[in-house]
């Protein structure tokens, strides 16, 4: 049958009308949930990381958030300066969303581990022994591997050098090659590992083919087979996030702190 | 009507299925089959978005001027993916951001257009909401079976349970690289195919002649 303009138009209208409708009440119902969603699972991820959380343990949102706010406190860093910024408050801070939005972040010059922005300032974790000590600190890092861009965090012992862990908790790389970047047993070889050697300089890296342990050859972790690139993503990522561009004056200041110098 | 309503949730299955006889829809049948969580998820999604776009379009079908038809059914799908996906993020935050783009994606999902148009636009609210329903199943089985044969010896677990402990944690079982890749599922959506064709011979093609594609039976080749 046909129709006219005007029913034509006003008929696309009130599908559009209510359809609009339909997803925005959706949208904005479901807004709380979601964003809680995201906190958690990056609470839980540093959680995890910081060895206070089963990775498969089946917890409640509520656990890991009092868990969280026991052990960790979240600090805001200025990368420039590497000095805390304290007046601005951590905890719902999304390390991901500081580096992506063009308000807090800046371009970043050309690099090896194709990182597009560097935020200003991005937050870290530090996390609390039982007796209140400052016993690690938690740095947000991100760059390219093969196929999609890596999200992770680096957990650095007290010394300011020794890696305490690693974990990549948002990647698209291919599964069972590149996505072994979140097998356990591999994370499980960079702990005790140097970030840096004597002069200062980052030296971690990942090595093609099987590394030492950690007291013969502090710097080198194994290569993940079959993921050449994803291998060279890791290690380009972490010489840009524990360099001077990314961590680097933070952790000179946070190595002060921790010898018992003043910050 | 019984058996009528039967027939249209159960035909897709294997007389009609949309993937093995259509051959619509494998670009995502690729990409979410690598892990039987992440396909039966995407199977219900599909399921959900199929049968509740056919059910709209079907309600207002008398309505719909034809020369917008199928902008209009797009935007329905569109709408319904859409509260999907944020349904998802709410409840099964982990199993989204695996999916990440594919729940989107749904959107060019040819089943579901394809169900809308040649389907919907004809039949009243229930058949139509069932067609739907039969046409999410279909689909949702061959991912499913897809992806059990692909996670089993892709990474020798089912369901995310470990059967065959791989080499890099300490077992026997060398994982078939090939399976975790795309081009797997070629492979392994080609076998069903064959399989179900050398069960029901009726499903084997004429050899290709000018015209096959206009014949009734054929009308959901969109692609």
């Amino acid at each position: 049958m046909e129709h006219s303009s005007r029913y034509i138009v006003l008929f696309a209208a009130a599908v559009c009308g209510v359809c609009s409708i339909f997803v925005a009440v959706s949208a904005v119902a479901l807004k709380d949930r979601q964003e809680r969603n995201k906190k958690i699972d990056v609470q839980s991820k540093v959680l995890v990381l910081a060895g206070l959380l089963d990775e498969d343990a089946d917890v409640s949102p509520d656990q890991v958030e009092r868990l969280f706010s026991e052990r960790i406190v979240p600090r805001v860093v200025d990368l420039e300066t590497g000095a805390y910024l304290d007046d601005i408050d951590g905890s719902g801070l999304d390390p991901k969303a500081l580096a992506a939005d063009p308000k807090t972040s800046h371009e970043a010059p050309p690099n090896p581990a194709k990182v597009r922005r560097i935020p200003e300032y991005t937050v870290v974790y530090q996390v609390m022994s039982d007796d209140g000590q400052l016993r690690e600190v938690i740095l947000p890092v991100q760059g390219k591997g093969l196929w999609s861009t890596l999200y992770g965090f680096i957990a650095i012992g007290a010394d300011g050098n020794t890696i305490e862990g690693i974990t990549f908790y948002e990647h698209g790389e291919t599964p069972g090659l590149g996505g072994e970047v979140d097998n356990p047993r591999w994370k499980a070889l960079w702990k005790g590992r140097k970030a840096f050697d004597p002069n200062g300089r980052v030296a971690i890296h990942v090595k093609k083919g099987r590394a030492g342990p950690p007291q013969s050859d502090p710097y080198a972790v194994d290569g993940l087979s079959g993921a050449t690139m994803t291998s060279r993503g890791v290690s380009n990522l972490l010489a840009f996030w524990l360099g001077e561009q990314g961590f680097g004056r933070y952790l000179e200041h946070f190595r002060t702190e921790m010898s018992g110098g003043r910050a | 009507m019984a058996t009528k309503t039967r027939e249209v949730v159960l035909d897709p299955l294997f007389n009609n299925n949309p993937i093995a006889l259509q051959v619509l829809g494998i670009c995502s049948a690729l990409a979410v089959t690598t892990k039987m969580e992440t396909a039966l998820v995407m199977a219900v999604a599909v399921t959900a978005v199929t049968a509740f776009s056919n059910a709209a379009v079907s309600a207002i079908r008398n309505y719909i001027p034809a020369s917008i038809r199928i902008i209009v059914q797009l935007t329905i799908i569109a709408s319904l993916v859409i509260v999907t996906d944020q349904i998802l993020r709410a409840y099964l935050y982990d199993v989204s951001k695996q999916l990440s783009v594919f729940v989107g994606l749904i959107i060019t999902n040819c089943i579901v257009m394809g169900r809308a148009e040649a389907f919907a636009m004809q039949n009243p609210v229930r058949i139509s909401f069932l067609d739907g329903v039969g046409n999410g199943l279909g689909y949702g089985l061959i991912l499913i079976v897809v992806a059990f044969v692909r996670e089993l010896f892709g990474s020798g677990k089912i369901y995310g349970v470990t059967v065959l402990t791989p080499v890099t944690e300490g077992g026997w079982y060398i994982p078939n690289g090939l399976m975790v890749l795309a081009p797997a599922a070629f492979f392994l959506i080609g076998c069903f195919i064959w399989a179900v064709r050398s069960w029901k011979t009726e499903q084997v093609e004429e050899e290709f002649h000018v015209g096959a594609l206009l014949e009734p039976g054929h009308e959901g080749h969109i692609r």
